[in-house]
C-alpha cells in the first residue's frame, strides 16, 4: 500500500497546475474481524479499505475530498477526477483565513508488526478456550496504515500489525467478567492464562448479589473505569478550540479550580501506536502536558484553531482529542489496592457515560461487569449496576486518595469506520467517596 | 451499477448461497463558523461486501477493489471464512432459506432543488451572522450535509434490489457564554429529501432564534429538583425512544450478540405477546413507510420486504425488531431491519425508523393538565445502563409548568428513570397535528462498530411522576 500511495502522491504532483498545492491523506486496512456469542461464532468476515483524502489548496482557498481507492491502476484516474472535481469547488469559495498547512519538509516511515498467526487458527483456539463457557466478544487483527503526502515532497508513513481480543464472559443476566488481549505477537498460552483469571472472577460473581442504596461510597477504580473517566475529560476537555469558545467542560480549571496535585496528564505519542504525523503534515511533538499537578497545562491545539486564535499549534488532530493519554501513576500498589480500598465498591468498568452538567464537569455514567462489594478488604459480593452522577472535581480532586503505581497499556479496540490507533495508559484510582444515585 | 450486476453473474463460488451488496455514497459538508466558510468536504465512498453461506457457516468479505478479479477474490474470502465457521456457528445457517426478492426504491422526490453551492453557503452565512446579538455569544455555527446514496443487493438466488436514497442534515448550535457558565441552543434536523427539509427544519430564521434561547438559558435558573410532570417534545422524544424501546427490542440484544459492547436488554423472548411495556396510551410502530423518514425504504440489507408493524399496542409488547437470521434463531417474528453502516461492516439488527403513534391530546391540552411540572427539549445528555433500564437524560432548554401555565425557562434540565415503569406512567400522547418526524446519523452498536441512521417520529408526551432534577448549584 505503502509504495501504491506514494505513486498517487508523485502523480498528483505532477498534475498540479501553476500555484496549485496539494495534501493527502491515506487510511487503509486489512482486518479479519470475528464475532463470537455463547463460546461460538456469531459473524467472521475480512474487510480490505482504502482511503484518499485529498485537499486542494490555490491562492489562499482550499476543498477536501475523500475517496475510496481500489488498490489497482483505476486509482491513478480517480485521483485526478477528484482533483479536477476540486479545481470547479474551490473557484466558488472565498480565501479561508484559518488555512494553516505545512511547508517544511519532515518525511517519516515508521512500521511496528509481530509475528502473525493465521485468524482461523487463533480462532479455533478462542473456540476451544470458551468451551463450557458463555463467552461474547471480538477478535479483531490485521494491518492498519496511514499516510501523508504533500506537493512540497513530504511523504509519511505508518504501519502497524496487531491484534485485539476483547471478551466477556458471563455467569448470568448482568454478571460477566470482562477481559481483553491485545498486542502483536499472539501467544496461546497468554490467552490462557487470561481465560483462567478471568474464570477465577467468575467464580465470585455467582456469589448472590447485593444491591446498594442510593449514596456515597468508598471506591477503588480499575484503570479500566479510569479510562471511561479521562474520556470524558478528553471530549474537550483538552482541546484549545473548545478552551476559547468557553464549552470545555474544564472551564472552571481556566479560572482557578483545580484537580487534585496527583493528577498529572501527558499526551504521549511516542508510547503509543498512532502516527507521529497528522493530516495538516505537521509533526507531533512526542510529550505534550496537559494537566500538570493538578492544573491545566497546555491544550491540544490543531492548525486551524493556531491560526484562528493565534497560538501555536502542536500537531493536535482537527478534533483536538488525544491519541495516546498517559495518567501518571501513584504510590498504591495493585496488589494493596483492596485492602485499602477497606470498606466499599471495586469497580472494574464503567459505561456510557455523559455530562449531567457539563460546565461543573458533572458526569453521571454506570457501573458494569465484575463490581463488587468489600468489606474490611474482602471482596465479599457482586453489586447490582448502579448509576452515579458526581463532578470531576470531587472524583480526580478533594476525594481522590491515591493513584496505583502500576499503569495499564490498552489499546482502543474502537471500529468505527475503521480499526483505531489510539492507546491509554492509567493507573486505578482509590477514592473517598463517589455519589450513587440510582 | 450495470457493471457489478454484469460482474456478478461471472462470479463463482463452491457455496451454495452467495450475495454481493453495493454501497455507493457521494456527499458534501458545507459550513461557516462565525462568518468564516469552513472548507467544504467532499465525499466518494464505494465498496462491496461479498457473502458465502454454507450449510451452519456463513463468512463475509468486504473490498474497495470493484474490478471483476477483487470481487472474485472478495467472494473466496468468504467462502474460506463461511467453512472455517461451519462447525462452531452460533446460528443454525441455512443457504436455503435467504430471501430472494427482486425490486427498487428511492427517495421521494424533492420539491425545489437545494441550489447552488454558492447559495447555500449564503443561507448558512445569513443564518450564522444572524446569531451574532450579543458579546456573550461567543460560537456561532451553521451546517448542511448531503448524501446520494445507492445500493445494490443481489444474491445467487435470484435476488436483485436496486434502492437509492438522498439525506439531507442541517445543523446549527450557538453558545453562550458568561464568566463560567455556558449555556448553548442547537438545531438539529435529518430527513430524506431536499430543499422542503430547510423549511421542516425550520432552518431559516433558526440563528437569532437559538442565540436568544441561549442568552435565557444564560441567566434563567437552575432546573428544580423533585417528582413531577414531565412534557417532553418530540425532539426529545426521538431520545427516548431510541435509547428505552428501541434498543431493548433489538433481537440480537435479547440474544446476546451485543453483551460484550452496547449490551443486553430487560426484555426476554418470553416477554412478547404479553409483557406491559407501557400504559395504553403507548402505540409504537417500526414504519418504513414515511417516504421524509430517514431509515424509509423498502428492503432491508438481507432482502427482506419491509413493512409498517407494530412493536407495542395499547401498551402491550408484541414484536421484536429483528431481522431474517435473529427471527430464526430465536423462533420469534420480527421486522427488516437487518442493515449495515456501509458496504465494509455486516448487516445486524438496527431500529431503523421506530415510531409513537399520534394520541388524541392538544399540546395546549396537555400544558393546561399539568399542576406541577417541567418541559424540555433538544437532547443534549444521555446514559443508560447495558440493559436498558436505568437512564439518565438530559436536555438543553427547560421550561416550568405551573398551574396549568408555561411559566419560567430553566437550565440544565435533566431526569432520569427505569424504562420498566417509566413507560408505564405515560398520561397523555399529543395528537397528528403535533406530531414531528426527526432522525439521527449516529446510533452505535455493534461488533465491529458500525454508526447508522434511524428515524423516529412521535408526538410530545407527558409523563407523570418523574425525577426531575438539575446541574450543579
Amino acid at each position: 500500500m505503502q509504495n501504491h500511495f506514494f505513486a498517487l502522491a508523485d502523480f498528483l504532483t505532477a498534475e498540479l497546475r501553476g500555484a496549485e498545492i496539494f495534501t493527502c491523506w491515506f487510511s487503509g486496512e486489512r482486518s479479519d474481524f470475528v464475532r463470537f456469542n455463547h463460546g461460538k461464532i456469531r459473524q467472521a468476515g475480512n474487510v480490505q479499505q482504502r482511503y484518499l483524502s485529498l485537499r486542494l489548496i490555490l491562492n489562499g482557498r482550499q476543498a477536501s475530498s475523500s475517496l475510496a481507492l481500489t488498490g489497482g491502476g483505476e486509482d491513478f484516474a480517480l485521483a485526478k477526477h477528484a482533483l479536477a472535481e476540486l479545481r470547479d469547488v474551490i473557484e466558488d469559495l472565498p480565501q479561508d483565513p484559518y488555512l494553516l498547512y505545512a511547508t517544511e519538509v519532515h518525511s517519516s516511515e515508521s512500521k511496528r508488526g509481530g509475528a502473525a498467526t493465521a485468524p482461523v487458527a487463533v480462532v479455533e483456539q478462542i473456540v476451544t478456550g470458551a468451551r463450557g463457557l458463555d463467552l461474547v466478544g471480538i477478535y479483531a487483527a490485521g494491518s492498519m496504515f496511514r499516510g501523508f503526502a504533500n506537493s512540497f515532497g513530504q511523504r509519511n508513513w505508518h504501519e502497524v500489525e496487531n491484534f485485539d481480543f476483547e471478551w466477556s464472559l458471563y455467569y448470568q443476566a448482568d454478571k460477566a467478567v470482562k477481559s481483553s488481549y491485545a498486542g502483536f505477537d499472539w501467544n496461546v498460552d497468554e490467552l490462557q492464562l487470561k481465560m483462567r483469571t478471568a474464570v477465577d472472577q467468575l467464580a465470585i460473581l455467582q456469589r448472590p448479589a447485593i444491591t446498594i442504596a442510593p449514596g456515597e461510597y468508598r471506591v477503588f477504580l480499575a484503570p479500566r473505569a479510569i479510562e471511561e473517566i479521562v474520556g470524558m475529560l478528553a471530549w474537550g476537555g483538552l482541546s484549545a478550540k473548545a478552551r476559547h469558545t468557553k464549552q470545555s467542560p474544564l472551564i472552571k480549571m481556566e479560572q482557578g479550580t483545580r484537580l487534585s496535585s496527583k493528577i498529572s496528564l501527558r499526551e504521549n505519542t511516542i508510547d503509543g501506536i498512532a502516527p507521529g504525523f497528522q493530516s495538516d503534515g505537521f509533526t507531533k511533538p512526542p510529550q505534550v502536558t496537559l494537566i500538570d499537578r493538578g492544573q491545566l497545562a497546555d491544550p491540544l491545539i490543531a492548525p486551524r484553531t493556531a491560526q484562528k486564535y493565534a497560538l501555536i499549534g502542536n500537531g493536535a488532530n482537527s478534533s483536538e482529542s488525544p491519541e495516546a493519554l498517559e495518567l501518571s501513576s501513584g504510590n498504591l500498589r495493585n496488589a494493596d489496592a483492596v485492602a485499602a480500598l477497606d470498606t466499599g465498591l471495586l469497580i472494574n468498568n464503567l459505561w456510557y457515560l455523559n455530562f449531567s452538567d457539563r460546565r461543573a464537569c458533572r458526569l453521571t455514567g454506570m457501573t458494569r461487569f465484575a463490581t463488587f462489594w468489600v468489606k474490611h478488604g474482602k471482596i465479599v459480593a457482586p453489586v447490582n449496576v448502579m448509576r452515579f452522577d458526581d463532578t470531576a472535581y470531587r472524583l480526580l480532586g478533594d476525594n481522590l486518595l491515591d493513584l496505583t503505581r502500576e499503569q495499564d497499556y490498552m489499546l482502543d479496540a474502537s471500529t468505527y469506520g475503521s480499526r483505531s490507533t489510539q492507546s491509554v495508559r492509567l493507573p486505578g484510582a482509590l477514592v473517598a467517596a463517589l455519589k450513587f444515585t440510582l | 451499477m450495470n457493471e457489478i450486476v454484469k460482474d456478478f453473474a461471472s462470479l463463482k463460488s463452491a457455496a451454495p448461497f452467495w450475495s454481493l451488496r453495493y454501497v455507493k455514497e457521494k456527499s458534501e459538508m458545507l459550513a461557516v463558523r462565525d462568518d468564516v466558510a469552513e472548507p467544504p468536504q467532499l465525499s466518494n465512498d464505494r465498496g462491496a461486501m461479498l457473502t458465502a453461506m454454507v450449510s451452519g457457516g456463513c463468512g463475509y468479505a468486504a473490498t474497495s477493489d470493484l474490478s471483476p478479479a477483487g470481487l472474485q477474490a472478495a467472494l473466496d474470502r468468504a467462502g474460506e471464512w463461511a467453512n472455517a465457521t461451519r462447525n462452531a456457528s452460533v446460528i443454525a445457517y441455512d443457504p436455503s432459506n435467504m430471501p430472494n426478492a427482486r425490486g427498487s426504491w428511492s427517495a421521494p422526490p424533492s420539491s425545489a432543488a437545494l441550489g447552488t453551492r454558492r447559495e447555500l453557503y449564503q443561507v448558512l452565512a445569513t443564518e450564522c451572522h444572524a446569531a451574532k446579538i450579543d458579546d456573550r455569544i461567543v460560537d456561532r455555527y451553521t451546517s448542511l450535509n448531503v448524501i446520494n446514496s445507492e445500493q445494490l443487493y443481489l444474491s445467487n438466488s435470484g435476488a436483485e434490489i436496486h434502492q437509492q436514497f438522498r439525506y439531507t442534515i442541517p445543523h446549527a448550535y450557538v453558545v453562550a457564554n458568561h464568566g463560567s457558565m455556558t449555556q448553548t441552543r442547537s438545531l438539529g434536523f435529518a430527513q430524506q429529501g431536499g430543499a422542503d427539509i430547510l423549511a421542516r427544519a425550520k432552518f431559516i430564521g433558526c440563528g437569532q432564534r437559538l442565540a436568544e434561547e441561549a442568552l435565557q438559558l444564560l441567566l434563567a435558573a437552575n432546573c428544580p429538583s423533585g417528582k413531577m410532570d414531565l412534557l417532553l417534545l418530540p425532539e426529545q422524544m426521538m431520545l427516548q425512544i431510541h435509547e428505552s424501546i428501541g434498543h431493548p427490542l433489538e433481537l440480537d440484544r435479547i440474544l446476546g450478540d451485543e453483551r460484550n459492547y452496547a449490551g443486553a436488554s430487560f426484555v426476554t423472548l418470553d416477554m412478547f405477546g404479553k409483557y406491559r411495556y407501557g400504559s395504553p396510551l403507548l402505540n409504537v410502530t417500526y414504519d418504513p413507510s414515511r417516504p421524509e423518514e430517514l431509515a424509509s425504504f423498502a428492503y432491508d440489507d438481507e432482502g427482506s420486504r419491509a413493512e409498517k408493524t407494530f412493536l407495542i399496542r395499547a401498551g402491550i409488547l408484541e414484536n421484536s425488531l429483528g431481522g431474517h437470521v435473529s427471527q430464526n434463531r430465536a423462533g420469534k417474528p420480527g421486522v427488516a431491519n437487518s442493515r449495515a453502516s456501509s458496504w465494509n461492516r455486516a448487516p445486524i439488527d438496527r431500529m431503523a425508523n421506530l415510531n409513537i403513534e399520534p394520541g388524541a391530546s392538544s399540546v395546549d391540552d396537555m400544558i393546561a393538565n399539568i399542576e406541577r411540572g417541567i418541559l424540555m427539549t433538544t437532547n443534549v445528555s444521555w446514559s443508560i445502563d447495558d440493559s436498558r433500564n436505568k437512564f439518565q437524560f438530559g436536555c438543553e432548554w427547560g421550561q416550568l409548568i405551573e398551574s396549568g401555565k408555561l411559566t419560567s425557562v430553566v437550565k440544565n434540565p435533566n431526569y432520569r428513570g427505569i424504562s420498566a415503569t417509566f413507560w408505564r406512567n405515560l398520561k397523555m400522547v399529543g395528537n397528528a397535528a403535533s406530531f414531528e418526524v426527526h432522525g439521527t446519523q449516529f446510533c452505535g452498536k455493534g461488533e465491529p462498530n458500525q454508526a447508522i441512521h434511524v428515524g423516529h417520529a412521535a408526538p410530545p408526551c407527558v409523563f407523570s411522576d418523574v425525577d426531575v432534577f438539575g446541574g450543579e448549584d
